[in-house]
């Protein structure tokens, strides 16, 4: 009965209620969805580097070649020649070494030559057929696979560059012999083949170019330079690195940059430092939502505040009635409970519908998804503990007020 | 059945005052009078358990209530004591229905939806339960306070100047309405009123 007066009460001065409702959604769905993306972001960030303690590529920004290269997000540094790279991948202390050469894209999708082992790198399994052997054979992702409706057998010509509309490379087409299961990780939004597939298409590409006179300018590939030598110099993009010995993280970066126009960044050092840049924003982010969330607070008290003295004669009514000083005590909480919770609930609601939308288009433009529907337990409950202490703080006053009215004084005055 | 015995009460050290005794046994009615400023509200409120007198005893029906604790006042008040107000105060959030309801509940734990509604019926307010307190007459208002007070079947009904702001033909009713449950229901009723159309209405009368 108590609760049903608290309900009706609520419903019955809409406005005041509206207001403190927005305030408190907005504010738990910012910090919900804070939580969501700051968790989801750094598990899925964390996940790509898994197994790669170096990256080598073309001098440059480093957090630039790991997003390039581990992400597969930016534009790489550069290329970097294959000779001098395969010093470097056959050293003792490397335990494995995968090569990435980049060039074209398909549909926005990247076309990475690599080798088979940075399918196994990524546990990735085949959902049908088999890796790459031939040139120009590809392995396609599990969401490319979905998204571009491509099959065992399907062919297609690749763009030039990172950009879809690039010029298309007309005279080989790639064709489609295995399809990966979906693994969550980079992998699944890569078209994959052989590095002498990227090496073959732009090797006649130039030729093409040479003839035609034209000097393109392309920050994917320096091949202008060489394209005046018959012979043409090998290129990859990057390698990837897992080190045997752990000492080589620290001496290699110096010994590499000093030694050769490569260089080599540990991704989990870049990943942290770009965290670490996230971090201020969204420290900022949740400072405004915890601001919100007292004006929310403020915004209950007041409300409850200014409506006791219209409804201390119904207090004093329930308690000639014979209700508890307890009982009135216990209404004016259960009314502010029932707003942050419902608040708490509207906020969460709130917050994975934005996570739904921004997902679709980080998918669209960054290849990231994140799950709308994933409970970080332990933050979130912290959250409702937060949103439940603020309903109390706020109706503390006012409870008490409600609680020691006396009775006798307030009909008297009536 | 009420019974005070030499019950004083004061504010401050100005106002004091000292109550005659008064009684009233079950199925009477007691009229008491005064005019404003001799505590005719500070009374009621003492019998009803909502002041505390400075000396005296106050005996309803077996209890003397002043040696209750004040949860046992509650709880004595809701179950025995229903009162009717000068102005009537509702919970405006709720409907006339949900207001009688209220009071059942309060007394007794029970919500008691067929006897609320019987009461209303009774006091000719059938077509209003669903609405808000406030959407009603003053005189449907005072009558619907009067339903509260009633609900739970009270030993003792007190009433504040039950009829001061209705008309004559309300306060006919009203005083009609106060008469009657006290005859049926084995209980006593006190009013406190300077109204005189009360005073011709009712022969047991006590002046302060």
């Amino acid at each position: 009965m108590i609760a049903k007066i608290a309900l009706k009460n609520i419903a019955y001065r809409p406005l005041n209620t509206i207001l403190s409702l927005i305030l408190l959604t907005a504010s738990v769905a910012i910090i919900s969805l804070l939580i969501l993306l700051q968790e989801q972001f750094e598990r899925k960030f964390s996940a790509d580097i898994e197994g790669v303690d170096l990256v080598m590529g073309a001098k440059g920004s480093p957090l630039q070649l790991v997003l390039s290269s581990v992400y597969q997000m930016d534009s790489p540094t550069g290329n970097i020649d294959v000779d001098s790279a395969s010093v470097w991948m056959k050293n003792p202390f490397v335990k494995s070494a995968i090569p990435l050469a980049f060039g074209d894209n398909y549909s926005g999708y990247r076309i990475v030559g690599t080798t088979a082992e940075y399918i196994s790198k990524y546990q990735a399994t085949f959902a049908q057929g088999k890796a790459f052997s031939e040139n120009f054979e590809v392995v396609v992702g599990s969401n490319i696979a979905s998204n571009l409706s491509l099959k065992i057998g399907s062919t297609f010509h690749g763009s030039h560059g990172d950009a879809e509309e690039g010029e298309v490379h007309e005279d080989h087409q790639y064709k489609v012999v295995g399809i990966l299961n979906p693994t969550g990780n980079v992998i699944d939004n890569l078209i994959l083949c052989n590095i002498g597939s990227v090496w073959a298409m732009h090797e006649e590409h130039d030729h093409e170019e040479h003839a035609e006179a034209e000097h393109h300018h392309d920050e994917n590939c320096d091949h202008e330079h060489e394209s005046e030598e018959h012979h043409h110099k090998k290129e990859i993009t990057a390698v990837l690195f897992k080190m045997k010995n752990k000492m080589a993280l620290v001496t290699w970066p110096r010994l590499i940059s000093q030694n050769t126009d490569m260089m080599v960044v540990s991704p989990a050092v870049e990943v942290n430092r770009l965290f670490t840049l996230f971090g201020i924003g969204v420290t900022a982010l949740q400072y405004l939502a915890y601001g919100i969330m007292l004006i929310s607070g403020i915004s209950i008290f007041i409300a409850l505040y200014n409506t006791l003295k219209e409804r201390k004669y119904e207090f004093a009514l329930m308690r000639i009635s014979g209700a508890g000083r307890f009982q009135m005590l216990s209404l004016v909480l259960l009314e502010s409970l029932m707003l942050t919770i419902s608040g708490f609930i509207f906020g969460l609601i709130l917050s994975r519908a934005a996570l739904w939308f921004i997902s679709g288009a980080a998918a669209d433009e960054y290849k990231i998804s994140f799950d709308p529907f994933e409970f970080v337990w332990e933050k979130e409950g912290l959250l409702l503990l937060l949103t439940i202490f603020t309903g109390i703080i706020a109706a503390l006053v006012p409870a008490i007020k409600a609680y020691r009215l006396n009775i006798s004084k307030t009909l008297a005055n009536a | 059945m009420i019974r005070t015995k030499k019950l004083t009460f004061s504010y401050n050290a100005e106002t004091q005052f000292d109550f005659p005794d008064i009684s009233c046994e079950n199925r009477e009615s007691l009229l008491i009078t005064g005019g404003s400023g001799k505590g005719k509200t500070t009374l009621l409120h003492l019998l009803g358990g909502l002041l505390r007198p400075q000396s005296g005893e106050i005996v309803i029906g077996e209890t003397e209530i002043g040696k209750l604790s004040g949860r046992q006042l509650d709880k004595f008040r809701g179950k025995n004591i229903g009162i009717v107000l000068q102005e009537s105060h509702f919970v405006e959030a709720l409907s006339v229905l949900d207001n009688v309801m209220l009071a059942s509940w309060l007394a007794s734990g029970k919500r008691n939806e067929k006897k609320a509604r019987g009461i209303l019926e009774e006091l000719q307010l059938g077509a209003q339960v669903h609405k808000h307190p406030s959407q009603l007459s003053i005189g449907q208002q005072q009558r619907v306070s009067i339903a509260r007070a009633l609900v739970h079947d009270p030993k003792l009904l007190l009433a504040d100047e039950p009829t001061s702001s209705l008309d004559d033909e309300n306060a006919l009713i009203v005083a009609n309405l106060l008469d009657k449950p006290p005859q049926e229901h084995d209980a006593a009723l006190v009013i406190v009123t300077h109204d005189q159309r009360l005073k011709q209405k009712f022969q047991n009368q006590v002046s302060l």
